[in-house]
């Protein structure tokens, strides 16, 4: 029900940005969404990648400060702007508390990348509600 | 056990008795140099003012100084057609020194170096590698003799090319490494990039570990990374070289060889000695060296005498590790600390890796301290933990050095790591 996503810890240092995509171009891995959380003195970017353990294989290789951790990925319609609230208020029902959240848009579709503060919860209100998640296979296929 | 029991564990008493013998005998032998023959006429200094070991305070400190200026042969005490060697370092400023060597002070070095690797429990059996630099620095050719005097089989790889460093060890069956603490990480680093796990896929068990001081911890990561025993050793050129003092199979203390110096702790301002088990910089008086005797030499090293009896059941003196060099010490806001005690704290997270670097400058006139330290891996994706981290650390740092460091960390590798001495402090103050 989770998929894999990869956080690279970044310097705020010219180039480091460049330097992890370079790496991952290298091994001809594609990037499917990537967002970067900073800080004054470092930034945490998250990806989804095509192939996320072999990502971390090549990072972690490559002496990058590389962390592999599951998160949830929604399916949404595009369209409507009421399913993306019905969605977070699903969540916020069930007494789950989003950590972060960001989107990206395949086909017709938003897909919703968020971690909670609570895995099995989320897994729960994902399966009672029948919403539509992706999965590592679904990924390879983008 | 003991490489030579009678000495070993003489009895304090003797071993007094017999110190202040061969400091006689040193003082006679002094008085043959330039140097000390002028200087010891000026002080009225002789051999029978020495009833007890303890009269040693009479004599005169030697410095670096002293040495420097009396580059190169002043202070030698024998004709020089005696003299078979000579090491020299080179300053970073003025002369350079040197110690010259007889025949018979290269034959006791030796021994004396085998004695603290018998003590470790290194045989004739074992494979020894030195990835210490050869030539003039005393690490390398130090070792080698002391290693063939105890009868292993030795390897003298001298410094870097890591690749190397681990075919030999792979090929030749080394079971014991002579190497500083911070290539001795990066070194169990390059093995685990090439897939071999240095615990299960070579026959290393014993490191014999000096030049940089490290703490405890740093230890501790470096015997788990390479599956060793790790042992501290203490030396330095102008005594020598390796062999001073070393740790015994305790871990706990490194032991001074008293029947080759007389060791004092002293207050590096008062130069009085400080009271038992206070750290102070260690002063020593080689008392079996014929070629270039030195009489209260001020080491810079700073340490303290450990109380009691080593388990051990050797009777000589222990020092701890040693806390750096007052020359090391940084006063920062009125505050006097040393580099190791940063260490100290960072080793002991693991989330952080063994490198960081220490930088003072100077912003709108204050002095400020950063401290960048890597991280080993990523250990979350949420930097709010991140930042609690960098908040503990930061938090105990407080406590140790009493003012607020600026903390930084930095991604795994970007920290320059040397093959050679880890570059740990940069001190950037303008000087007014
Ligand atoms: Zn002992």
């Amino acid at each position: 029900m989770t998929i894999n996503q990869i956080s690279v810890f970044l310097e705020n240092k010219y180039g480091t940005l460049n330097q992890v995509l370079g790496l991952l171009a290298g091994a001809e891995i594609g990037v499917i969404a990537a967002t970067v959380a900073d800080t004054q003195e470092f930034g945490i970017m998250r990806l989804i990648v095509s192939e996320p353990r072999r990502a971390y294989a090549v990072l972690k290789e490559n002496n990058v400060s590389v962390h592999l951790n599951d998160v949830f990925a929604i399916a949404l319609d595009r369209n409507c702007a009421g399913t993306f609230r019905d969605t977070t208020e699903l969540l916020t029902k069930g007494g789950l508390n989003i950590e972060y959240m960001y989107s990206f848009a395949c086909g017709g579709k938003l897909v919703l990348v968020l971690r909670t503060n609570n895995t099995e919860g989320t897994r729960d209100v994902v399966r009672r509600n029948g919403l539509n998640y992706l999965t590592e296979n679904d990924l390879s296929k983008l | 056990m003991y490489w030579q029991k009678e000495l070993e564990t003489m009895q304090r008493p003797e071993l007094e008795k017999l110190q202040a013998e061969r400091l006689r005998e040193t003082i006679k032998q002094a008085s043959h140099s330039p140097y000390y023959k002028k200087l010891f006429a000026e002080k009225g200094i002789s051999p029978d003012m020495i009833k007890s070991v303890d009269d040693v305070r009479k004599l005169p400190f030697t410095t670096k100084e002293d040495l420097r200026n009396n580059y190169p042969f002043g202070m030698v005490a024998v004709p020089l057609e005696k003299c078979v060697r000579l090491h020299s370092s080179s300053g970073t400023t003025g002369n350079p020194t040197v110690i010259v060597h007889s025949q018979k002070d290269l034959d006791q070095w030796a021994n004396q170096v085998a004695r603290c690797m018998y003590m470790v429990g290194l045989r004739d059996t074992d494979v020894f590698q030195n990835t210490s630099g050869y030539g003039m620095f005393t690490g390398g050719l130090g070792f080698q003799y002391g290693a063939e005097r105890l009868g292993a089989l030795t390897v003298p790889a001298a410094a870097g090319n890591s690749k190397r460093q681990i075919k030999f060890i792979k090929d030749f069956g080394t079971t014991c490494l002579h190497i500083i603490p911070s290539y001795a990480s990066r070194l169990a680093e390059v093995m685990y990039e090439e897939g071999i796990d240095p615990a299960k896929d070579t026959k290393l068990h014993t490191i014999c570990m000096g030049a940089e001081p490290h703490s405890e911890e740093q230890r501790r990561r470096i015997e788990k990374m390479l599956g060793v025993k790790a042992y501290n050793c203490f030396g330095m050129s102008e005594m020598n070289g390796p062999g001073v003092a070393f740790e015994c199979p305790e871990q706990n203390g490194l032991h001074i060889w008293e029947d080759y110096v007389i060791a004092e702790i002293v207050n590096p301002e008062t130069l009085e000695p400080v009271p038992d088990g206070e750290i102070g910089e260690l002063v020593l008086t080689t008392i079996n060296r014929e070629a270039m005797p030195l009489i209260r030499y001020r080491t810079r090293d700073l340490t303290r005498f450990l109380p009691g009896e080593c388990p051990c059941g050797r009777t000589h003196r222990r020092v701890a590790r040693f806390q750096g060099r007052s020359d090391d010490m940084i006063i920062l806001k009125g505050v006097n600390f040393f580099p190791i005690q940063i260490e100290k704290i960072l080793m002991g997270h693991k989330e952080l890796g063994g490198n960081y670097l220490i930088t003072i400058e100077t912003v709108d006139n204050n002095d400020e301290i950063l401290i960048e330290v890597e991280l080993s891996d990523l250990f979350t994706d949420d930097y709010a933990e991140l930042q609690k981290l960098s908040r503990d650390v930061t938090r105990e740092l407080k406590d140790e050095l009493l003012f607020t460091p600026r903390l930084k960390l930095v991604a795994k590798g970007s920290l320059q790591v040397s093959e050679g001495k880890a570059v740990r402090v940069k001190d950037l103050r303008k000087l007014i």
